[in-house]
């Protein structure tokens, strides 16, 4: 129990001096993808290989044994190097493997008990193959600065004592000791930090609005519901560090005199659910959350929401609705949650990482934050980097990086030589970005001013066998089943862009289908009443205006240039090769293939429906693709 | 009193009636225990649907009927909700629920053909999502947030990364073998004992 601010310096001295006793610390990578990886494996493997030696030791061990030392085998957050798990890291060397196997652990172990290093496991850059043993100089993590995620993949984030061995908290003290909770407000305001789910909002302005609002019930809510496809930078803190983001929601709660805190996490994401509840639970257990937390008479309480699969409740007022048992359907603004939010009391909702920023500003202040990024766009963002491209994984950058910088430098550029084509971003809100858009700095308004937006930080680079009319109708037809229905404009546009786009793939446009295209998507533009519906055009917008020939290619040239959309595609038996089988005959679904056995068969291209099973079927490779 | 309906005397041709209705019971025991431990807030509806869920593989009529009524709202209330999210289903779900990631950055790498493959294999026609024999049902879903790993296909709790059609064909190939070793090993306990 850590009842006041003394007792917490104190506990932070007790578990640094143990994490100091830790001798060497192998760190295992348990993020989602690393586990689905085999890393639980290697943990187990490790932690029984170290076991043996006798000299494995925990936080438990260490504080129960003021002399003990030993090494310590820890389950960490993501590392955000999801290509190259399951991930081992080892300290104090710094040193970085990648693609480990369980059958690696005795080697590992081995090598690092001598203070060698295992060569064949290193990490090597993927665009070079040069080893690099301390990842740091990596070209993938050099050019990065990890401010939110300075823990993820250093403390093992199921215990509260790592946290606070690393200065954990100390902003919640310093908050309540020193700060009214209208300078925390005034801090965060100055800080320029803003929202980070996508619309970039000034996180003290609403913060001091709610605070303004008379009421003893208020509420903060932590919005989770990371639903872009292609993201993952929330779930990957939620894992890797959840009191970071638990500390800032007990400061959000304290500036707005809020007693009482909601994460509303995605199902999809259990292990994040699962870490947060942790979190809460070890909170509690030592005073941090509860009655007269630190001994300033605040008190705070927070709980869990889980979703169940609405991308919509992302937006503020459809998680609220959703928050309380309902559909999740946003409703009109004002009033807005800030007036009138959960059950109708003040509410603040925060982005995970917005909220994860909270702690560093209050404890290093807001000149500190501002000095990174750039003047308009204060501090960091963390990306998902995703789709074509060598490194994938957990990005976290200034604002203001550009995306020249993003796809090849950290990066590493494109597998396989292919021609980059574009980069999407901020998920089906946002929009594709061309070669030339590639020194665009990355900060909310650059991109704004070019139709598309941060999101909440998803990256998927296009390379030139992405068609990006089917990368269009991809996004239209993900939001077209996550309309909610509320609105008409919404609802029905949305499925008849859908309806255009599939008739661009099948090669049955017009340029009239072209131009209704672009009034229907301008209409549900003006027409929706939510962000879903507000931005649901934006990736047919953007790709209409960086792609048109794309698009003209599809509808005048009768071809997809990507060689993508089946429509364009045709097949032919190359009479040499076939040998009358009659395998694809059979396999043909529109019946478009005949002939006699042992002699060659033919395609009747009038029949041909263009779905290749021909060439699946085909055991002499007979089958030719145009 | 749970179960004192049971113990009616029924004739023979009744029994199968009566298996239902004690099923029915039972699961409205199980419903009444969610309901007890939410403390009957309807605040809290998404949670105790999300528990029968977990129970049942889907939400059965019946569950939802008690709840409504339970919580004082109408059944159409609790049937919008359950119809509004992804995660709940009206239709009980194979014995492996096979999730093929659909999201960008899998949708890029190919993922519609890993799903492509897997009806096909599955012998999915017209819509339907569950195999004839009731043991897998194959869905995709927006985005597991494992993009890194792309494409993704998870199977119940278990994450499949970087995926190919053949290799997620293996993969069922492997749990449709342990299924039908499990059968013939049941169905030869059965004849011993019988």
């Amino acid at each position: 129990m850590i009842a006041t601010e003394l007792e917490l310096k104190q506990a932070q001295d007790e578990y640094a001096s143990c994490l100091e006793r830790e001798r060497i610390r192998i760190l295992v990578c348990a993020g989602t993808g690393c586990i689905a990886n085999g890393a639980m494996r290697i943990y187990e493997e490790l932690t029984r290989l170290a076991a043996e030696t006798g000299d494995l030791v925990d936080i438990d061990l260490l504080m129960e044994e003021e002399a003990r030392e030993g090494h310590a085998v820890v389950k960490t957050g993501c590392r955000g190097f999801c290509a190259a798990g399951p991930l081992v890291h080892v300290e104090p060397a710094g040193v970085l493997y990648t693609h480990v196997k369980a059958e690696d652990a005795a080697e590992i172990l081995q090598a690092t008990l001598q203070g060698q290093v295992v060569e064949r496991l290193v990490y090597r850059d993927p665009a070079t193959g040069q080893p690099y043993p301390q990842p740091e100089q990596a070209p993938f993590y050099r050019r990065q600065k990890r401010q939110v995620l300075e823990h993820c993949g250093s403390i093992d984030p199921e215990r509260i004592e790592e946290y606070i061995a690393l200065g954990g908290y100390q902003a919640l003290a310093k908050a309540l000791r020193e700060m009214t909770p209208e300078q925390v407000c005034q801090e965060v305001m100055a800080s320029g930090l803003r929202g980070r789910g996508g619309a970039g909002f000034p996180t003290g302005k609403k913060w001091e609005f709610a605070r303004l609002q008379p009421g003893d019930t208020k509420y903060v809510v932590c919005n989770g519901d990371e639903g872009d496809p292609g993201a993952f930078m929330n779930r990957s803190l939620m894992e890797g560090d959840p009191h970071r983001v638990l500390e800032g929601m007990i400061i959000a709660g304290y500036a707005i005199g809020a007693s009482e805190g909601v994460f509303y996490v995605r199902a999809e994401y259990p292990l994040a659910v699962r870490r947060i509840r942790i979190a809460i639970a070890q909170a509690e257990e030592k005073g941090l959350l509860g009655d007269n937390i630190l001994g300033s008479g605040f008190s705070f309480r927070a709980s869990i929401k889980e979703g169940a699969g609405a991308f919509v409740c992302g937006e503020e007022t459809a998680l609220l609705a959703s928050a309380e048992g309902e559909r999740g359907m946003p409703r009109p603004k004002p009033p807005f949650p800030a007036v009138s939010g959960l059950y109708g009391r003040p509410t603040v909702i925060n982005n995970v990482e917005t909220l994860g920023n909270v702690p560093a500003i209050i404890r290093n202040g807001a000149q500190w934050f501002r000095n990174l990024g750039t003047e308009k766009s204060a501090g960091t963002k963390t990306f998902a980097l995703t789709g074509k491209v060598r490194n994938t994984g957990l990005v976290e950058v200034p604002m203001g990086c550009t995306l020249r910088e993003m796809v090849f430098d950290i990066g590493g550029g494109i597998p396989g030589d292919k021609r980059f084509k574009a980069v999407q971003i901020g998920g089906p809100s946002g929009g594709c970005l061309p070669e030339e858009m590639l020194d665009l700095p990355l900060d909310y308004d650059s991109l704004q001013a070019k139709g598309a937006m941060v999101g909440s930080g998803g990256l998927v680079v296009i390379d030139e066998d992405n068609c990006i009319v089917e990368v269009a109708r991809f996004f239209m037809q993900f939001i077209q089943n996550e309309s909610c229905g509320k609105c008409v404009a919404c609802r029905e546009g949305t499925k008849q862009m859908l309806a255009l786009l599939q008739k661009i793939v099948d090669g049955k446009a017009t340029m009239e289908d072209l131009d209704l295209l672009e009034e229907v998507a301008t209409v549900v533009r003006d027409a929706s009443l939510c962000g879903l519906g507000k931005t649901a055009a934006n990736p047919v917008l953007s790709t209409l205006r960086y792609f048109r020939e794309e698009y003209l290619a599809h509808v005048q040239g009768r071809t997809c240039p990507a060689g993508v959309c089946a429509a364009f595609r045709h097949y032919a038996i190359d009479p040499e090769k076939c040998k009358g089988c009659g395998r694809c005959a059979r396999a043909c679904p529109a019946g478009a293939i005949t002939g006699e056995l042992k002699k060659p068969y033919v395609i009747d291209q009038t029949k041909c429906a263009h779905c290749g099973a021909c060439v699946d079927t085909c055991r002499f490779g007979a089958v030719e693709e145009r | 009193m749970v179960g004192g309906w049971c113990e009616v005397e029924v004739s023979e041709e009744l029994t199968a009636a009566n298996d239902l209705q004690r099923r029915n019971a039972n699961m409205l025991v199980a419903v009444e225990c969610i309901l007890a431990r939410h403390g009957y807030r309807r605040s809290e509806l998404i949670a105790m649907l999300q528990e029968i869920q977990e129970a049942y593989h889907y939400l059965p009529e019946e569950a939802l009927n008690y709840l409504a009524t339970a919580l004082g709202i109408s059944p159409a209330t609790v049937f919008g909700v359950a119809t509004f999210y992804a995660q709940f289903s009206l239709d009980p779900k194979g014995k492996y629920l096979v999730r093929v990631c659909d999201g960008t950055a899998c949708h890029v790498k190919n993922s519609q053909r890993i799903y492509d493959r897997l009806a096909k294999k599955l012998k999915l026609r017209e819509g339907r999502v569950t195999s004839a024999d009731g043991l897998f049902t194959l869905e995709t879903v927006a985005c597991l947030g494992a993009c890194g790993i792309a494409p993704v296909m998870v199977i119940n709790d278990t994450v499949y990364p970087q995926m190919t059609p053949e290799a997620a064909e293996a993969i069922i190939d492997a749990l449709l073998q342990r299924e039908t070793k499990a059968q013939a090993e049941s169905a030869s306990v059965g004849e011993r004992n019988g």
